[in-house]
């Protein structure tokens, strides 16, 4: 039995180009850890050295973000799904909007 | 009261309705607040009308000065008009994906549009608005991601219109774009009800929106506050427009697809509360109505076909 996590198109380089992929856990965290066992580095993009989930990382677990339901903590099951995306409110275009932003700032 | 002295005054007191026929028993009960029912058709002329106040008052707008906003719609529409009545110019930049609908509104209400392009658009787009902006440092960008009077809006009149209107209110779902709603309306409602459920519900577009180059580019609105929700759903493009059309269909309700997605997080919710047999009243919000839409052609046809049709837009 297997948790399925779908792959944001930025780290489907660590993952050979899949979309999706297929891990074990019984926490987020341990998902993490067989992730990167599987696909080594893409644990380095999910989470800090300090150990949190990156800022700009969103994660949800059949479709809710984790950050509300215990975080790297979050209890997992067979057959849920995982979806990890960036962090893009709004849409690309904020994003866009807010780094021009910046630069005019800066 | 039904008579105002100009348009800007009829801004909010929108109506909150019941919906029977989706609403899970008697005990749990959904509620829409309208807010198509405002001057532009949308929940935006809240932060416009708030954020152009807000600069008025602090001497950053004075007639005649031009306001540069990046809006993928519904704000640039809701700050053409108040532009237009208060004495302002308009630029606009916005992403070329976006229906044609919205530029056909926003030039009748005399604003310039800039495009940028859609696809890998991030860096373009970044380029265009740096350009923009270093060319005219006169003009002012009210920058709705970061202004506090965005969600001080709500929390001044979104959220006190709701707990007037349902005071036995136990949860609140709105969408997550800006992040002003579900902050400036949660705050004002936690401050206010004991064990108040703020839900947001978040739209996941097509994968050409998130392409970025890495995740260091990512992008948390400076107006988050996580603290302010309770729960956050992440609601794919094939469950928002079954939900949008589920509630044309039910309830006669005819919206945008963002309050689809928001709809699948408030029945969710709903049917959580059925099952743990606790009462529930799940007000939501209608950011705009489907009009401006239509042109998508995601109301007709299949869920499939739907889904392809709006891959890659924003639409919400």
């Amino acid at each position: 039995m297997a948790i399925e996590v779908r792959i944001p198109t930025i780290l489907r380089t660590y993952t050979g180009g899949a979309k999706a992929v297929e891990g074990s856990g019984d926490t987020l965290a341990d998902l993490i850890n067989d992730l990167d066992a599987k696909h080594p580095g893409v644990r380095g993009r999910l989470i800090t050295p300090e150990g949190a989930l990156h800022r700009f990382v969103n994660i949800y677990v059949n479709d809710e973000d984790v950050r509300f339901v215990g975080g790297l903590d979050a209890k997992l099951n067979d057959g849920d799904n995982v979806t990890i995306l960036p962090a893009v409110a709004g849409g690309a275009f904020a994003f866009a909007a807010v780094a021009a932003m910046r630069g005019h700032k800066g | 009261m039904s008579r105002y002295e100009s348009l800007i005054d009829a801004c909010g007191d929108t109506p909150l309705v019941g919906l029977p026929r989706l609403s899970p028993s008697d005990d749990v009960r959904l509620w829409a607040k309208l807010e198509d029912r405002n001057p532009t058709g949308s929940i935006k002329d809240r932060p416009a009308l708030w954020m152009v106040r807000a600069a008025e008052e602090a001497g950053r707008l004075r007639p005649g000065d031009t306001i540069l906003e990046p809006t993928s719609g519904n704000t640039g529409i809701a700050l053409a008009m108040v532009a237009k009545l208060r004495g302002y110019r308009l630029v606009c930049v916005m992403p070329e994906n976006v229906s044609s609908e919205r530029v056909a509104l926003l030039r009748m209400y005399g604003a310039e549009i800039i495009f940028s392009p859609a696809a890998g658009g991030s860096n373009k787009a970044v380029a265009v608005a740096k350009e923009i902006a270093a060319d005219h440092p006169d003009w002012v960008m009210l920058f709705q991601y970061g202004n506090e009077a965005n969600a001080r809006a709500h929390y001044e009149s979104t959220g006190p219109e709701l707990l007037r209107d349902l005071p036995t209110i136990t949860h609140f779902v709105g969408g997550l774009g800006t992040t002003g709603t579900l902050m400036g309306v949660g705050r004002f409602l936690r401050e206010k009800v004991d064990n108040i459920e703020v839900v947001a519900a978040e739209p996941r577009y097509g994968e050409l929106v998130y392409g970025l180059r890495n995740i260091d580019e990512g992008y948390v609105p400076e107006l988050y506050d996580a603290t302010v929700l309770t729960r956050r759903f992440s609601v794919g493009t094939r469950d928002a427009v079954l939900r949008t059309r589920q509630l044309v269909e039910v309830e006669g309700l005819f919206v945008g697809f963002s309050t689809g997605a928001v709809l699948h997080a408030a029945l969710a919710v709903a049917h959580e509360a059925v099952k743990a047999g606790r009462r529930a009243d799940v007000a939501f919000v209608v950011a705009d109505a489907g009009w401006k839409y239509l042109s998508t052609g995601a109301y007709t046809g299949t869920l499939a076909e739907a889904e392809d049709s709006l891959e890659g837009q924003l639409w919400a």
